[in-house]
């Protein structure tokens, strides 16, 4: 009981609560409440806790997806930790949390940063829905149009050899060491919009006081940036981590576009491995054993990064 | 209240243990698929078989095929067309689409409750041998010999349909299907680039590695290649093992008749060639990267000298080359016949929850007798079985095609596509041809990784 007490939630309780009803309808289950709740809770078992359970059933089979299939236990999950292949896929989509969330974050915050510093620009809203225009072209369309501009013969190497870089030209979608990198970077050019638009609906959010005050008191940029924005912008980053990181995590259609998991598998990733192993190569419990470790590795990361969230928020 | 929340607590818990015992229960008792003890296999198969389809009554015979290119398109319509403008009782709905959305989503639909009658089935383990060992396939035995199927078409064309009923052993037992056209891998050449620098067209593997390293000393690029699309590293993979293994090592490879591996010294050289061809430029440079439809684009606008991809690709090369392209295939040694990768189309099967078997094979009759191969001839496409009257015009490609194919398919040239090996081996192989041309893979570890598919395919079979 003392623990429960210690919470600020807990504290609060009372003082928003008038009178003692409070204490009477704790005790009651309202099932009214439930009845109301129905409808989506119908549509939520039926289309997403039914398939997910079979999820996780078809996952402790060996099937092919047509024929009879064979009880595995946790064949198809001892698997990944022992095939090097699937192994490396979570391994990539580690290097793509990088590129599709620390640097896009990173990246937008020292933009957000800078734009507080002009006091009023003109033609805001236009500026902000060109950086978040990646979000809104399909991703089909997006990987196609980066594959052009990676192609041997492609935009950036005719930029790269009209600038003398021969040197540095090449294919690098089909280089085992830029493949990956490049993958990402096409994510970093797709999240910052979505991360710049989140950290500058935030300043505006902070109190132009603390701003003014900072600056009374002699602060710096970086330091204003370092007292003010950055706090100030806590829960706007753990929006954009959360989103950023799934998005990395459930990299597919980019992938399956522009390199299918090639050269060799340096792009080769989870999701696309599910994908492949389903419907390709008729593998069909191992396809979902690596979709319900998918599944487990986003909640307990975004679990994580909730826990970055300020508190304040979370009542 | 304490009281009372411990009870609930206590309550919960139960309930939660009960919710997972059930589950699990649940999770152990049933399993995805069909039963464990559904008789898998073709139970349809005696009975006897009608050829009158006027009688059938009225029918909607529904066809999934993958004939979404130009030619085939226009031939699978306009015979579809005739069969209803014959049977007018009869009414086909067609669905088409790309080989790999067809090869994604024919399983879904041929498990569900209400399949199409007649469908394309792509021949090998993962797909036909997949739905024949899930009973989802009939076998076309009977009518085959009504149709006459069986003495039609080439042994060797024939038994890439066969399977055994439990899908366990390819190209003997039951016939699944038959195919509507040919196919094969083989060499597109500049005629004009060929001849400025002295060259006949080439017939073996030494006579074209010799036109390659004349190409590339004289600053032309020897071979438009894009695997970035990953699939024609299996076929120029497929061409150079074709001469350097030779028939007999590559069939035992494929269709699994033991006694060969992918460490074999003939798959091995087939490796170090294609290794020396990368490092030599002979491939170009930033192949990895490049698209399939671009190294296409490229060898028609006269960038090389060489293209090496399937017959399919005629009908790209045509239009814009004329008749500056030709077309030919290798032999192992001077005076043998040609020995190379293709085959036939994907195999037109029934399903066995089809409820017009007679009509459906009369349709397959339809598409692939002598008038069926006559459509698909007049629309540009290669019939598995030309017809003594198709004769294309001498200098053009399809002439070159043709006369190839015949060299091929009539004195047992033909070599199965290596992706049918195992599963996962058109994965396992694309991305090994892709390490290997790239240098990270040596050709004996590119043969080890070849190998370890093989032999864990081997293990479960």
């Amino acid at each position: 009981m003392a623990v429960t007490a210690s919470r600020p939630t807990a504290r609060k309780r009372p003082a928003d609560a008038p009178g003692g009803r409070p204490a009477r309808r704790r005790g009651r289950i309202q099932w009214k409440g439930y009845l109301y709740a129905l409808p989506a809770l119908t549509v939520l078992t039926v289309f997403l806790l039914v398939p997910l359970g079979q999820l996780v059933q078809i996952s402790l089979f060996h099937w092919d997806g047509v024929s009879a299939s064979t009880w595995a236990g946790f064949a198809n999950y001892t698997e990944i930790a022992r095939d090097p292949q699937l192994r490396a896929g979570f391994l990539h989509s580690l290097v793509l949390i990088f590129f599709f969330s620390v640097l896009p974050i990173g990246l937008a915050l020292l933009l957000a940063a800078i734009t507080t510093r002009a006091s009023r620009l003109r033609g805001v809203s236009v500026f902000r829905a060109l950086i978040f225009l990646p979000q809104v072209v399909a991703m089909v369309v997006t990987a196609t149009a980066w594959t052009a501009i990676y192609a041997p013969d492609g935009v950036l190497n005719t930029a790269l050899r009209a600038i003398g870089l021969d040197a540095v030209a090449r294919p690098w979608l089909g280089d085992f060491t830029t493949a990956l990198p490049s993958v990402g970077l096409i994510g970093t050019w797709l999240e910052i919009g979505l991360c710049l638009v989140l950290f500058i609906a935030g300043i505006g959010q902070i109190p132009g006081e603390l701003y003014e005050a900072a600056k009374l008191d002699g602060a710096g940029a970086v330091r204003e940036f370092l007292a003010v924005t950055l706090p100030g912008l806590r829960g706007q980053i753990t929006v954009a981590l959360t989103l950023t990181v799934i998005a990395a995590l459930k990299t597919f259609d980019l992938v399956y576009v522009a390199t299918h998991g090639g050269p060799g598998n340096a792009t080769s990733l989870p999701a696309f491995e599910v994908y492949n192993r389903a419907f390709g190569t008729g593998q069909v419990g191992s396809a979902c054993a690596i979709a319900v470790v998918l599944t487990v590795v986003i909640l307990l990361i975004t679990f994580l990064i909730t826990k970055l969230q300020p508190e304040e928020d979370g009542t | 209240m304490t009281e009372r929340t411990r009870g609930r607590s206590a309550r919960r818990t139960v309930a939660a243990a009960a919710l997972a015992t059930g589950l699990l229960t649940a999770v152990a008792a049933c399993s995805p698929g069909p039963g464990g003890n559904a008789s898998a296999g073709a139970t349809r198969t005696a009975g006897p078989v009608s050829t009158d389809v006027a009688k059938a009554g009225k029918v909607t015979l529904t066809e999934w095929d993958q004939n979404t290119d130009p030619g085939t398109d226009a031939s699978t319509e306009a015979l579809n067309k005739a069969f209803m403008a014959k049977y007018p009782n009869v009414t086909i709905k067609r669905v088409s689409r790309s080989f790999s959305d067809l090869k994604t989503t024919l399983k879904l639909a041929l498990s569900s409750s209400n399949p199409p009658d007649v469908v394309q089935a792509n021949q090998g383990y993962p797909d036909m041998g997949a739905f024949v060992k899930a009973g989802l396939l009939q076998p076309v035995d009977s009518y085959a010999k009504v149709y006459g199927w069986d003495t039609a078409f080439p042994s060797q064309l024939l038994d890439l349909n066969r399977f055994s009923t439990d899908g366990k052993t390819w190209k003997s037992g039951s016939l699944f299907g038959v195919s509507q056209t040919g196919e094969i891998v083989g060499i597109y050449y500049d005629k004009a680039k060929l001849k400025s620098l002295g060259l006949a067209a080439p017939t073996t593997l030494a006579g074209f590695e010799t036109a390659l390293a004349k190409a590339k000393s004289s600053g032309l690029q020897p071979i438009s290649y894009g695997d970035a699309d990953k699939s024609p590293g299996i076929h120029i993979f497929g061409v150079v093992q074709a001469a350097t293994a030779g028939k007999a090592e590559v069939r035992k490879l494929v269709f699994d008749e033991g006694g060969a591996k992918w460490t074999d010294p003939g798959s091995l050289k087939a490796a170090t060639t294609l290794r020396g061809w990368a490092d030599k430029g002979y491939l170009g440079s930033g192949f990895n990267g490049e698209s399939k439809d671009q190294a296409v684009a490229d060898f028609a606008a006269g960038k090389s000298l060489f293209l090496v991809d399937g017959t399919w690709q005629a009908a790209v090369l045509e239009p814009k080359m004329k008749t500056n392209v030709g077309f030919t295939a290798l032999s192992p040694a001077a005076g043998q016949p040609p020995l190379t990768q293709g085959g036939e189309g994907l195999a037109w099967a029934m399903t066995s929850k089809s409820e017009h078997p007679d009509v459906a094979a009369a349709y397959i009759d339809f598409l692939v007798n002598s008038n069926g191969m006559k459509v698909l001839a007049d629309h540009g496409n290669l019939p598995a079985l030309p017809q003594a009257d198709y004769r294309p015009a001498a200098g053009t490609v399809d002439a070159d095609i043709l006369a190839q194919w015949k060299a091929v398919s009539e004195k047992d040239g033909l070599l199965p596509y290596l992706d049918y090996t195992t599963p996962t081996f058109y994965d396992t192989l694309t991305a090994a041809v892709q390490e290997l041309t790239a240098g990270q893979l040596t050709p004996q570890a590119f043969g080890a990784q070849l190998q370890s598919d093989y032999a864990r395919f081997q293990q479960g079979s």
